[in-house]
Order: C-alpha cells, then sequence, then structure tokens
C-alpha cells in the first residue's frame, strides 16, 4: 500500500524507527516507554506532569498500553489488552502542528493525494485524570489512525500553554500500512540473511492468550482489592512528603489495579463512579503536588506565568 | 460602492458548528456596522470545514455625516443638572444653544471611512465570536487571557475594493493570502478582491460555497448509485455532514460482502452513517443492497480505488461486529434476556427496569380485559408487554440505544413469536414526537398506552417530578402527549382518572400520595394543557378546550374533544358571536348584582321576561338530552333557541327595576340562563 510500486511497506518496527527519525529530526527528545502499566501513552509521566507548566517540552515515544477488558484471548482479529502507542508530545503546541503530523503519515508511507485523510471532530476527556483538549480523530480512508488533541486541562489545571498531543494507533497503522486483516499477522520484523521474519503473532499471541485469561479469571480480586487501596494510601504520603513523582507512580499503579478489577467483574456501576473518582483524585493530587514543586521555578523563569 | 471579503482560516471547524458560524458571523458583522451607520443589504456568508467566508457587496466607502440633537435641562434648573448634561455630552456650556429656556446640544459627527470601520469592526467580531465549544493553543495561550476559538486560528483574509484592511487579533495580521485545498494545492495563493476570492478557491480544489458542496454530494451520491443501478437512501443530514467535512468532496461507490445483508438493514444503516458518515443504497425493488457511498476530500490519482478499497474493510469490520451481535443476541430468547432488566435501575425510588415491565404487563392486560383496548387478546397483551424491553440488555441495542423496540421486533419474530406481538414489541414506544405514526394495531396500543401511563404515573405521581418550565428530565409531557394521541386516534372511551389511579393506586400509601382532590387536579390540569398543544396543530382553540374541561368531571377525551369541537363550530356562527355576548352581559349584571335582596316575583312582570322563560324552559331539557346523548351540536342548537330571547330580553326590560321583586325575578332568570350554558360549557372561559 506504499507508494512506489516496487517498495515493500514498512515492517512493524521500521515504522516506529522512521516516527522516531521524523520526530527526532523536529527537535523532540526521543523517550523509551514508562516502566509500568498504564492505559494509554497520556498516564506516562512525561505527558500528565510535563504538559504543566511554562516550561517547552517536545517528546516523542512508544508506551505499551494495556486494556484488560479488551483482551480477547487473541482470537479477535483487532482486539488486544496489550498494545502500543505512539506518543507525540509538543508544548507549546507549533503553529504547524497539523503539517508536522502529515508529514509523519507521508513518512510512513502514506501518500495524500492517494488516501483520503480527514481531521473529524472528536473531543478528548479522560476523567480520570481530570483532563480535557479539543481536537480530532484523524481518520485515513474512513479509519481512525490517530488522535489529535489540543491539551486545555490536566489534573484540573488549566494548560498554559497548550501542548499538542498525537496518540497513533501502531498497530492499525500498521495494518493498514501493510495491508493485513489480522493483528497477528503484522509483519514485526523483516527478515535478514539466514533470519527468518517474525510476525507480531510470533512476538505477542500468546501473551494475549495467557492475559486475557488471567485478567477476567485468575487475578486474586482480594489482593487487588488491597493494592488499589495500598497505592492509594502510598500516594498520599508521598504527597505529603512532596515527592510528586513518586505519587503520581501510585497513581497510575491505582489506576491499573481499577481497570483489572473491573476486567474481573467485580466493580458494580455504583461503585465504577467511585473508584474513578478516588483514582482521579490521585491524579490531581500528584499534579497539583507536581506545580507547588516546580512553581517558585517557574514563576522566575517565565515572568508573568501565574497559574 | 465597494465589496468586502473577510475570510477566517482555522484549523477544521467541526461540521456539525459550521450553519451555527455562519450564522454567528452574519450576526456580528451586521451588529458591528449597523453600530457605525452602515446598511449591509447583499451579504453572502461560506463555510468549509478551514474557512468561513464573508462577502459584502455595495458598501459605501464612508458612513455618512449625522448630526445628533439632545435635548438637555431648561436654563432655569439647578446646576447640578446642567453638569450632568455636559458631562454626558462632553461639551462646554457655552457650546449649548438656548432655545427658549431649554438646554440643546448639537453634536456633529463627521463621516467615517468604511475601511477604519472595518479595521475595528474584524478584531471585535473575532474576540466576540461565540462557539459551542472552544480552545486556547499554541505560544500565547501561556497567558489565560489569550484568543479562543474553536481550533487555532490560522489566518484572515480581509479586502475592501482591492485594498487590504489591516487589521491583527492575537498575531494573526489580515493579508491577502490564504491557502488552497490541504493536499492538492498546499501553498499560499494570493486573493485580489472580493470578486475572484470564489474562482480563485474553487482553482485550488476548494468550493467555498458549502451550499455548491452540498449539492454534489447529494447529485454525485445518487449518481454513483445510479450508474451501479442502485438507488441511493437519501439522507440530507448525512449530505450536510460531509458537506462539512470537505473542501472538495467526490463521492465514491464502494460494496461489501452480500453476506452481511442477513442484519437487518436498520443495523447497517445506522452503522454506515453513524460511524462511517456513508450513504446506504437500495436495489430496483427498494431493498436494501450491498453498497455504500463514501464522500471523499481529494480527486485521488487512483479515482479513489485505494480509498474504497480502504472504506470497504472499515466497514467490514464494523459490519462484522454488527454480525456479531445479531448472532450472539440470538442464542438467548427475548424471555432470557429479560431476566437480566432486574440488573438495571429504572430510577433509584422506583426500582428496576424488571419491577416497570412487571407493572407494565399487568396494566396492558387489564386495559385489554376491561375492553378500554378494544379487540385486544389479554394474554397477548401482557405476553407483549412483558418482552418489550428484553431488547434493551441486547449488544446490539448497547452499541445502537436507538435500535431499541426495532431490535425486540426482530428477535421477537426470529424466534417464531406471533407478528401481533413481535409488532407490538418494535412500535410500543410510539408515537415518539408530533407527527409519528401513532399505534393502531390492537396489542401494540394496549402495551403503548400502558407503557406510557406507566412512566407518566410513576414519575408524576409517585415520585413529584412533575415537569417545571423547560425541565422535563423524565419527558413526562411526552409520554402525556404519546397517551392523548393514542386515546384520539384509537377512538378509546374511558376516564382517564380512573386508568391514571388504576396504574398506580397500589402504590400511593408506600410513597404517601393523597389522591383526592389533590392529584387528581393537579393531572387534570396538566392533561388540560397537554392536550391544548396536542390540538393547536389541528387548530382547535385553547380556550374552548378549557371551556369544557372547566365543567369539572370530564375526562373522557373522546367525548370532550367531540364538545370542543361542536363548541367550536358553534362560535363561528352568529347565533354563537351573539350568545356569548349575552352570556358575558348577564354573567356581569350578576357579578355586580351582589346579594339579592325583596322575594322574586311569582310570575313574569313582562312579555319579554315571559318569553325568555318559556325559551329556558325548552332549551335546558334538550340542551342536558343532547349532551347525556353525546350529541353535541344538538346541544349547541338548544343554547342557539336562547340567542333572540336573551337580546329581546335586554332590548326591553332593565333588569335592575327600582321593584326589588321585579329586580329579583329578572336577576333569577339571568342565572337560569348562565346556568343552562353552563350545562354545555364553561362560556366565561371563552375568549372574545
Amino acid at each position: 500500500m506504499a507508494d512506489g510500486a516496487d517498495e515493500k511497506p514498512l515492517s512493524f518496527q521500521d515504522m516506529i524507527l522512521t516516527l522516531h527519525a521524523y520526530w527526532s529530526a523536529r527537535g523532540c527528545a526521543i523517550l523509551q516507554p514508562y516502566d509500568m502499566r498504564v492505559g494509554a501513552g497520556t498516564f506516562h509521566p512525561a505527558t500528565t506532569l510535563r504538559s504543566l507548566g511554562p516550561e517547552p517540552w517536545n517528546v516523542a515515544y512508544v508506551q505499551p498500553s494495556r486494556r484488560p477488558t479488551d483482551g480477547r484471548y487473541g482470537e479477535n482479529p483487532n482486539r488486544l489488552q496489550h498494545y502500543y502507542q505512539y506518543q507525540v508530545i509538543l508544548k507549546p503546541s507549533p503553529a504547524d502542528l497539523q503539517e508536522q503530523y502529515l508529514g509523519s503519515l507521508a513518512a510512513i508511507g502514506i501518500d495524500p493525494l492517494l488516501h483520503d485523510i480527514r481531521f473529524v471532530e472528536d473531543d478528548w476527556e479522560s476523567p480520570t485524570l481530570g483532563a480535557w483538549g479539543l481536537g480530532w480523530e484523524v481518520w485515513c480512508d474512513g479509519m481512525e489512525v490517530t488522535q489529535f488533541t489540543y491539551f486545555q486541562q490536566m489534573g484540573g489545571f488549566d494548560c498554559k500553554p497548550v501542548a499538542g498531543e498525537l496518540t497513533y494507533g501502531l498497530e492499525r497503522l500498521a495494518m493498514y500500512i501493510q495491508n493485513v486483516d489480522n493483528v497477528y499477522d503484522l509483519r514485526f520484523s523483516d527478515a535478514v540473511g539466514d533470519v527468518a521474519a517474525v510476525s507480531y503473532g510470533d512476538v505477542f499471541l500468546e501473551n494475549e492468550r495467557q492475559f486475557s485469561k488471567w485478567n477476567f479469571e485468575v487475578a486474586d480480586t482480594d489482593s487487588l482489592f488491597a493494592g488499589f487501596k495500598a497505592a492509594e494510601a502510598e500516594c498520599q504520603r508521598a504527597i505529603a512528603a512532596n515527592v510528586p513523582l513518586a505519587a503520581y507512580d501510585q497513581a497510575i499503579e491505582a489506576s491499573h489495579l481499577f481497570n483489572l478489577l473491573q476486567a474481573r467483574g467485580v466493580i458494580s456501576v455504583q461503585e465504577r463512579a467511585n473508584y474513578m473518582a478516588r483514582v482521579r483524585d490521585l491524579a490531581k493530587g500528584s499534579c497539583k503536588a507536581w506545580i507547588d514543586s516546580q512553581s517558585e521555578r517557574w514563576t522566575a523563569q517565565y515572568p508573568g506565568w501565574t497559574l | 460602492m465597494t465589496d468586502f471579503l473577510l475570510e477566517l482560516r482555522s484549523e477544521e471547524i467541526p461540521a456539525r458548528m459550521q450553519a451555527g458560524a455562519r450564522a454567528e458571523l452574519e450576526k456580528l458583522f451586521r451588529a458591528q456596522l449597523s453600530a457605525a451607520g452602515i446598511n449591509v443589504d447583499d451579504l453572502t456568508i461560506w463555510s468549509t470545514p478551514r474557512r468561513l467566508a464573508l462577502i459584502a457587496r455595495d458598501l459605501p466607502d464612508a458612513t455618512a455625516a449625522v448630526s445628533e440633537e439632545l435635548k438637555g435641562p431648561r436654563s432655569s434648573a439647578p446646576p447640578q443638572a446642567l453638569e450632568g448634561f455636559l458631562r454626558k455630552t462632553g461639551l462646554r456650556q457655552d457650546q449649548l444653544e438656548d432655545r427658549g429656556g431649554v438646554y440643546f446640544a448639537v453634536i456633529d459627527k463627521p463621516g467615517r471611512a468604511t475601511a477604519d470601520v472595518l479595521a475595528e469592526a474584524i478584531p471585535a467580531i473575532i474576540r466576540g465570536f461565540s462557539w459551542p465549544k472552544s480552545m486556547r493553543w499554541g505560544k500565547a495561550s501561556a497567558s489565560s487571557e489569550s484568543l479562543r476559538w474553536v481550533r487555532p486560528l490560522s489566518g484572515i483574509v480581509a479586502i475592501f475594493g482591492e485594498e487590504l484592511i489591516p487589521c491583527e487579533v492575537s498575531g494573526i495580521s489580515a493579508g491577502f493570502a490564504t491557502r488552497g485545498h490541504r493536499f492538492h494545492c498546499p501553498g499560499e495563493i494570493t486573493i485580489g478582491s472580493a470578486g475572484d476570492y470564489a474562482e480563485k478557491l474553487r482553482a485550488c480544489h476548494v468550493i467555498v460555497d458549502h451550499e455548491e458542496r452540498q449539492s454534489i454530494i447529494r447529485d454525485g451520491a445518487a449518481r454513483a448509485a445510479a450508474d451501479a443501478g442502485l438507488r441511493l437512501v437519501e439522507d440530507e443530514g448525512l449530505v450536510i455532514e460531509n458537506a462539512g467535512l470537505t473542501e472538495w468532496p467526490v463521492p465514491l461507490l464502494g460494496r461489501f460482502d452480500e453476506a452481511f445483508l442477513e442484519v437487518p438493514p436498520e443495523v447497517i444503516q445506522l452503522t454506515a452513517r453513524v460511524n462511517q458518515k456513508y450513504f446506504v443504497v437500495n436495489d430496483a425493488g427498494g431493498n436494501l443492497a450491498n453498497g455504500f457511498v463514501c464522500t471523499a476530500n481529494i480527486d485521488a490519482k487512483d479515482g479513489g480505488a485505494e480509498i474504497v478499497a480502504g472504506n470497504r474493510k472499515v466497514l467490514a469490520a464494523r459490519l462484522s461486529d454488527a454480525r456479531f451481535f445479531w448472532e450472539q443476541d440470538q442464542k438467548k430468547t427475548l424471555a432470557q434476556h429479560a431476566e437480566k432488566l432486574a440488573n438495571i435501575t429504572f430510577h433509584e425510588k422506583l426500582g428496576t427496569v424488571a419491577d416497570k415491565v412487571k407493572r407494565v404487563a399487568k396494566l396492558a392486560e387489564w386495559l385489554a380485559s376491561e375492553g378500554i383496548v378494544p379487540n385486544c387478546d389479554p394474554a397477548l397483551a401482557r405476553r407483549a408487554a412483558e418482552l418489550a424491553k428484553a431488547d434493551l440488555v441486547t449488544e446490539m441495542v448497547g452499541e445502537f440505544p436507538e435500535l431499541q423496540g426495532l431490535m425486540g421486533g426482530y428477535y421477537a419474530r426470529a424466534e417464531g413469536l406471533s407478528d401481533a406481538v413481535a409488532d407490538a414489541i418494535r412500535d410500543h414506544y410510539k408515537p415518539v414526537g408530533q407527527g409519528d405514526d401513532v399505534p393502531t394495531a390492537p396489542v401494540t396500543v394496549a402495551v403503548a398506552l400502558a407503557d406510557k401511563l406507566d412512566v407518566f404515573t410513576q414519575f408524576f405521581v409517585l415520585i413529584d417530578e412533575a415537569p417545571t418550565g423547560s425541565k422535563d428530565p423524565f419527558a413526562l409531557r411526552r409520554a402525556a402527549l404519546g397517551v392523548i394521541a393514542i386515546i384520539l386516534r384509537n377512538q378509546l372511551r374511558f376516564r382517564l382518572e380512573q386508568v391514571l389511579l388504576k396504574a398506580v393506586e397500589g402504590d400511593l400509601d408506600q410513597f404517601g400520595v393523597v389522591w383526592e382532590g389533590h392529584t387528581e387536579k393537579k393531572l387534570a390540569a396538566f392533561f388540560a394543557d397537554r392536550l391544548k398543544v396536542q390540538q393547536r396543530e389541528a387548530g382547535v382553540r385553547h380556550d374552548l378546550i378549557d371551556a369544557v374541561f372547566a365543567l369539572g368531571g370530564e375526562d373522557d377525551l373522546v367525548r370532550l374533544l367531540a364538545r370542543v369541537k361542536a363548541l367550536q363550530a358553534f362560535m363561528a356562527t352568529e347565533d354563537g358571536a351573539n350568545l356569548l355576548a349575552g352570556y358575558k352581559r348577564a354573567a356581569n349584571i350578576l357579578k355586580q348584582a351582589g346579594e339579592v335582596s325583596g322575594t322574586a316575583a311569582a310570575t313574569p312582570p313582562t312579555e319579554a321576561d315571559a318569553a325568555l322563560l318559556a325559551a329556558l324552559d325548552a332549551a335546558e331539557p334538550a340542551a342536558s338530552a343532547a349532551v347525556e346523548g353525546e350529541r353535541f351540536t344538538d346541544a349547541m342548537a338548544a343554547l342557539a333557541s336562547l340567542r333572540a330571547p336573551i337580546d329581546a330580553f335586554f332590548e326591553g326590560v332593565m333588569v335592575n327595576d327600582p321593584d326589588d321583586s321585579i329586580r329579583a325575578y329578572r336577576l333569577g332568570l339571568l342565572s337560569r340562563f348562565t346556568g343552562a350554558v353552563h350545562g354545555v360549557a364553561d362560556f366565561s372561559k371563552i375568549e372574545g
């Protein structure tokens, strides 16, 4: 599906490497995934905490994302409980953010005069992060391939200045570029010499089977509940001790344990809202503590900046 | 006279906001220019996803000089008044004119160049623009006061004649340059004037006129379907939405796997429309065909083959989901699905949906067995009501809530339930609004009526959630309108109050509701109001409905409306109008008479008295017999027979005769007269 007739579409890993090179050339620091279980790239502290405050911040990274309830035991061609997001944060949002983004699509082999690229209204909101923004889902021939958002608030605080966030769904994009209908058929890497190509299924099919089973059937709910409480308490302690980065880790932990409890089906509709509010309080508290710990420096370095 | 062009370019404006944005731009532009004294006649507003454009033709080059005259205080007034006037006008005392002891201020305002007016108006319009949702962006957003727009504002073109209107908002300066199509012509293009704007954009693959894009989509989609021997299912909402998503719309036909057609057509259409913004197509026989029309935003190099292939894949994935739901849902019977309703809260004070289903089933069965809904098998009514809400817990309705009812009907038929039951499940939410079909099949009528009566009584009566003002969170007005429409359409004869009571009587004590003299009155007033709304379109006068309702005790809506209609016909006649005048005169006299003293004369004092007495003696029994027999036109005729005698009475006698016994007699006659009229309708409620 790439441009030139002879050109072979990028493998999954080459697509990531191409995006790294593209955003690196535009001044982004290429970070590595955060080493905790999160539901989306937005949870990485490089997005959540760093989108607050006046400092310029330009980063790109891949974030493995876990959504326990989306697991299908490896039997659904599109649904996974673990997948990858490619996340770009540019603060302040540059005037040519759309053009930069479209350039990245061209770099991975999507020709906008052959494929129909569209910006379709989609406002983003994360109730567990107390965050919202306006933007679009980007369609390629009718398929959503990216979430494009101008952050307006994070942790309940105004983003000043606003950061632009791009979240690419890597598996979808790769399935599109490689023209495959089943995620497990994706070419993860190409064959080189005697070394055979590796498929996405080679890497992840067994993971999907085992983790779907664990998420839905095995995980011990008592220890998940206990873990949630412990993370909640530890988050508060860390906030009190003025180590907001550590506090935020615990907020992430609580959020993931809550997702697992949902997958286990032990949280009723009424309780659900309550748990989400508790996670939101942790995230907001961490954001506030982060701001408190930095604002003296921010105010000194950026005269005129206020919360 | 000079033409003016304004273009506000931004990142993609949501399609659903573009019509509102055009109206807002027009409103603000007119307000700004009219405040400066410039009249705007010929105004065109266009929108695309990336720009709002305004062309005002034949504007004057300058505003007219005006001389304004303000009247001030008298010259003899206290000095504070003069000081105030000077402050207000900004003049000195020696600049005022003293005309016959009154100060006048004459203020000459010179004309202004229209270009200057526009240069001030543009930033004001942009800053004052109201969007349903707006945002901050970029470096400027480090400050809370930065400009807000629907998405980042990226450029301003403002040209008066061929001159640039210099202005600047939040770092964006007006210029001659804009951009063409995002992919076909990404570079800058220079606009010369309002005259060449649309054509220059067209050359750069942008059709700026939204209506033109709409016709391209409307016609192009129909043609794409017709070329394949198919017929487009028209959808004006989709036309407008796709026109709001494209600057260069290209409708393309694609096909999907025929095997998906086993899924109900409504599901396919909804999936295609809501999720993908595609049109669907029918075959020559009018059945849904395996095709769709998507609207691309480019003239693709390959004619759109890749685009169609990509869209087909996305739709196939969506339809696979839908088919999966369709198959999963049918692995259980509706009765099995219905068991899960016990887990869904209907309202925290009113129990679960399963509780509601039980109530509705009982009520539907009762409506049938009492003959209130004629020719209806009570067992079928109960069965249909028991299953009517089961589809709420199916996967399909979970995905597409707007398919509630419809899916239940499909599933009912698929499991072999009778058509009467399946139709009732499908249609029991009807009528959804004024103009929607009103059920007529007996089982459907019983379930639809019971469902609405239940919603209404539970919220209105038991937990006192009567609508107030614009607040009607449980849509009780709609439920009441539905009840009225079903009753009238099917000419159902029953006492509404008794049926409403039947729907809740078991629960009144538990909720501490006092029915008699309290709830029943509130209900009557509410239904009278709804009936007026419901009948407004049919041209039935609201005051006449009041006139019949005011008699009290009439809550058989069919009979009530028949009486109102006869009354309305009567009021349109000369007899009716004169009788109303006579009634009002009589009522006035009676009101002013107060306590009647003395004993009434035993016999009619004059011939006019005797004639009225005789007329009343004849009309009263005739009217009441006619009302009794529901012959309301006859009842009106009986009243009409009073018109000549009452006119002659007022003509011939003086009610307030000096002789107390005669006065008392005549007041008695008038009282009988108004009483006779009230036997048909409360004329005091009639306007005019």
